[in-house]
This record gives structure tokens, sequence and C-alpha cells, in this order.
């Protein structure tokens, strides 16, 4: 039936993607610039002219760098529930695509991949919005799409995992606000997990956002070392527990 | 894959679906009952049945987006659920529902489909261009499916199914809830696949559309065939030459249907009437008991279709 994963497939789906993409690109960017600036001009204004410096770091920058990884978790959290689920079950899109010579894990990976590459390029946003309001160039910052890419995959494999068991659309806003928004806010984006009581600075660490943000800060401010690697390891793994999921659940899902 | 494989699969693909002992439930519902269903190459089959006979699930099956419990599957003399994926890329799927991307220009949507048919670079643009011409939109191509008619979707749909030329298209009610003029364009283009070669497997409930389409007819109830053969023929062994209604009061559409039942011949109701089938085979004393008609017709695949399939639909 299924074994191999075939690059064919995959790029058809991207295809259709790129398609669409036509359609809404002007409003997709429009979000992702106009986000950053709001958050900057908030935080970074208002509450930075309360905080100041963080950890030698001008707060403005502490945010923007920050909110590249709340960027990166909608784009891909928010386009594999509500995309998937809406194309499954709505559309019936994937129906169309699976009676062709397409196999569901060649969905998945198509789906997620294509979010997650939306996920690196718009990621960068925060990051080019951040030197407009003054944060210094950097090479590290080259690394942000690739952090932005990785941590997407994830994240857009966890939300076609979760619109795969959910019995209606609405039971999202229990994922939203019962594990995407505390994510987001305890995962040192606008503030440093260390100020945190140490139960959760250690829950920090079980939340692959954090290592998103921490790789992140890393590159920009450039002061990455080896011991960074195990952010990376652990967005792989979470990755590749959450295409398992994704794939099995879907499967579930579309084939009877 | 060397010459002498594909001379064998060749022989072998002289059946182009083939089913056998398949069965497929859902919890306590058996939708597909040790279903077996040969469809020759080069024929349009028409799978008739009331809503509920398995003729959905028939047509899920072999794309292996159902599996079976039971039974074996081959299509184009490959083993399904194992080869599914290199008989799908031989198959054209038609589905009931339209699942078009609205947002997408119809030119775009059966772009997306010669992608993922696999229709190669070189001959991908001309293949679009051939789909648009099938669902004569090709002055149509730069507009949004949300934009267009009824009619034109479907014929769309189809040609979205047609775009990498099948060798097999399943077509899953073509024309249902349509206008009687799209549903004449429609099975014009239905007509002329068949003349190009391509099997063809139709699931309708439309009687008329499988009369006169279809080269040859699955008539399914409950999950299985209860009759097969050409519409000519199955009217001929199931409702006879003709029929005769008669419109009469209540208590009396049951006694005839009574008398009609003792001698063994079939009778349905039509409405307020009841129709007596293989009426040229009524003796003379049944003949005067039943008495004068008020209508006299040929008997037709409807008649066939209900006698064999209940009067009542669950």
């Amino acid at each position: 039936m299924s074994s191999l994963l075939e690059w064919a497939p995959v790029r058809a789906v991207w295809r259709r993607e790129v398609a669409l993409y036509r359609r809404y690109w002007a409003s997709t960017s429009f979000a992702a610039v106009s986000e950053p600036t709001i958050y900057l001009l908030a935080f970074g204004y208002g509450f930075g002219s309360v905080v100041g410096e963080l950890y030698g770091y001008d707060y403005k920058e502490f945010v923007a760098t920050g909110v590249v990884a709340t960027a990166v978790l909608f784009i891909g959290a928010f386009g594999g529930m509500f995309n998937t689920f809406i194309r499954r079950t709505f559309q019936h899109t994937y129906d169309a695509m699976l009676a062709a010579p397409v196999d569901v894990h060649e969905l998945v990976t198509a789906e997620a991949s294509w979010l997650a590459a939306k996920a690196g390029v718009y990621g960068c946003a925060p990051v080019l919005v951040g030197m407009a309001f003054g944060l210094d160039p950097s090479w590290g910052m080259l690394l942000v799409p690739f952090i932005g890419f990785l941590t997407g995959l994830a994240f857009a494999l966890f939300g076609v995992w979760v619109s795969a068991i959910v019995p209606s659309i609405n039971t999202f806003d229990y994922v939203i606000t019962g594990l995407l928004t505390p994510m987001f806010m305890v995962a040192g984006t606008f503030f440093p997990v260390t100020q945190l009581p140490a139960w959760a600075a250690t829950a920090a660490w079980f939340n692959p956002l954090f290592h998103c943000v921490e790789l992140v800060r890393g590159a920009v401010f450039g002061r990455l070392g080896i011991d960074d690697l195990v952010h990376v390891g652990v967005l792989v793994l979470f990755a590749a527990v959450m295409w398992g999921l994704a794939v099995w659940k879907m499967r579930a899902r579309l084939i009877d | 894959m060397s010459l002498f494989t594909v001379a064998g699969m060749r022989m072998l693909a002289d059946v182009a679906i083939s089913l056998r002992q398949v069965t497929k439930r859902y919890g306590d519902i058996t939708a597909v009952d040790r279903l077996d269903l040969d469809v020759p190459e080069g024929i349009c089959l028409g799978l008739l049945g009331p809503n509920g006979a398995g003729k959905s699930t028939t047509m899920r099956l072999l794309t292996a987006q159902s599996l079976a419990d039971e039974g074996e599957i081959s299509v184009l003399g490959l083993p399904l659920p194992q080869e599914s994926k290199r008989a799908r890329a031989l198959m054209g799927v038609v589905p009931q529902l339209d699942n078009l991307d609205e947002e997408l220009t119809a030119r775009e949507n059966l772009e997306v489909f010669a992608h993922l048919y696999r229709v190669p670079r070189a001959g991908r643009r001309a293949a679009v261009d051939r789909a648009l011409a099938i669902a004569q939109l090709t002055d149509r191509a730069g507009t949004r499916t949300v934009k267009l008619s009824g009619g034109m979707r479907r014929r769309l749909l189809i040609a979205r199914g047609l775009v990498h030329e099948p060798r097999l298209v399943l077509l899953d009610e073509p024309t249902v809830g349509l206008d009687p003029q799209v549903r004449q364009e429609l099975w014009s283009l239905v007509a002329r696949l068949r003349d190009e070669g391509v099997t063809t497997l139709m699931s309708t409930h439309y009687i008329e559309e499988a009369e006169r389409l279809a080269d040859d007819c699955a008539l399914m109830s409950h999950g299985t065939v209860v009759a097969r053969g050409t519409p000519a023929r199955l009217v001929k062994e199931y409702a006879g030459a003709s029929v005769q209604e008669h419109y009469v009061p209540a208590e009396r559409l049951a006694e005839i249907e009574r008398l009609a039942a003792a001698s063994g011949i079939p009778t349905r109701r039509t409405g307020p009437s009841v129709s007596v089938l293989k009426a040229e085979q009524l003796g003379e004393g049944l003949r005067a008991e039943l008495g004068e008609p008020s209508v006299r017709r040929p008997a037709n695949l409807e008649d066939v279709f209900v006698v064999l399939t209940g009067e009542n639909v669950e």
C-alpha cells in the first residue's frame, strides 16, 4: 500500500498550495508584517519604557526575536488545524486527492511542509521589522528561516493531528486557549523563563516553542554554541512524533 | 518490468474491474455484502440501485479509499489494496460531491490534477487544454470556479478526472441534481468516452441515464448485485414486454396485486395506480378478472428496478 514517500505527489500538492497562495498572499503578508509591528510598538515602547534592558538587550530586541516564535507557531498550528479540518470535512479536497496516486503520508507531509515553508519565510518578518526599530543586522539572522521551518513543520504536524482527532471545529477553542496560549506565553517570548518559578522554568523545557525562541535569540545575537543542538534535537523529535501521530489519525479519518 | 509481464498483464487486464466475494462492514451495517462484479474492458457498466444499496462504497473500494473486510479486488490487473497507487494512476474518478477548488480558476483546477496524476511536464499544457475543451470551458479557462454555473462545474469535475487520459473512469452519480438540459450535455460527454474505448463504471439511480448510456447494467440491492445484463435483457426478463396500469380505488389495488401474485405475475405500485408487468403473459381468465386497464405501455428499466430492489427505500 504505502511505504515509500514519493516526491511527485508531494510536489503536486504543493502546486495546489502555490495556486491558492496567489489568491491570498497580500493579506497573509500584510498580517505577517503588521503583527510584529504592533507587538513591538505595544510591548517594545509601552512595556520597554518600564523594563529598559533585559540581560543586556534592549527590550524591543528581546521582543522582536521572541515574536518570531509566535508567528511560526500561529502559521504552523493554525494552518494545520483549520486548513486541514476544512479541506477534509467541508471541501472534501482530500477525498479527491486520495483518488489520485497520492497516499495519506504524502498528503500530510506535503501540507505540513508547505506550512513550514511559509513559517520559515514569514518568521523572518519580525526580525525585519525589528531591524526597522533598530535591531543590528547579523549573519546569524540567516538561520532564522531554517529555525522557522523546523518549528513550523512540527507545529503544522501537531495541527494536522489535532484536526484529525477533534469531533468538531469548535473543539479548537480548547486547544488554542488551553494549550497554545500558555505555550506562547511561557516560552521566553515576552519575558525570560528564568524569571519564572522553578517548576515553570522546568516546564518550559517541555515546550517546543521555548527551544525555538532559544535558537532564534542565539542566532540573531550571535551566541549559538554546540549546546544549542539540544534545542534542534528537541524540535526534530517533536516533529517526528507529530508526523507519526498526524499520519496515523489522518489515515483513520480518510481511509475507511 | 520486462516485456513478458507487460504482455501477461495486458491479458489479465481484459477484465478492467474484478470483485470477488467482497464484503465491507461499517460497524453493524454491511454496506457491501459478498459482492461479485466483473467489468470487461471497453464497456460502460451502469451500477444501478437505490440510495444505500452500496454503490458509493463499491466506488471507494476501487480506489482503496475504503478497505474491504473480505474478498479480492483487482483493477486493470492490479490487486488491491497492495497495488492501489498504480491502479489509481491509471484511473479517473469523478466524485458525486463537487470538490473543485472554488478559489482556483478552471485551468488551475485542471493543472493541479495534471500534477497529481503525474502527466509529464512536456504534455501537461496540452492535457489541460484538452480537458478544458472536453469541459467546453476553453474560453472560461481563467474564470474562478466559484463563478461557474452548476452545469459548467460538473463538466469541469468530469474533465478533471479525464486530464490524464485514463483507461478506466469511475463516475459516481454524474448528473445528480442537474437540469435536464445539463444532463443531456453530460450524457453526450460520457457516450464519447465509451466511443473512445474507455472503460466506464457509472453509478446512478436515474433509470434513463442507465438506459441511454450503459452497455450493461448491474442492479444493486443491500450491498450485492441482484441482476446483471443489458438494459433490454433485464427488462425482458423481469418486466416482460408490456405493462398495464390500473387506476382504481385503494382496496382494488391490493386485490389486483393479490390476483397477479397468485399467478406469478409481478406488479408494482406506480403512485395512485398499480402496474401489472409482463402483461403479455396474462391468461384469459386473469385478464378478465383484472378488468380493462387505464393505460398500456411498454415495460421499462424502472419497472425492473422497483421489482428487484423493493418498493420501499430505507
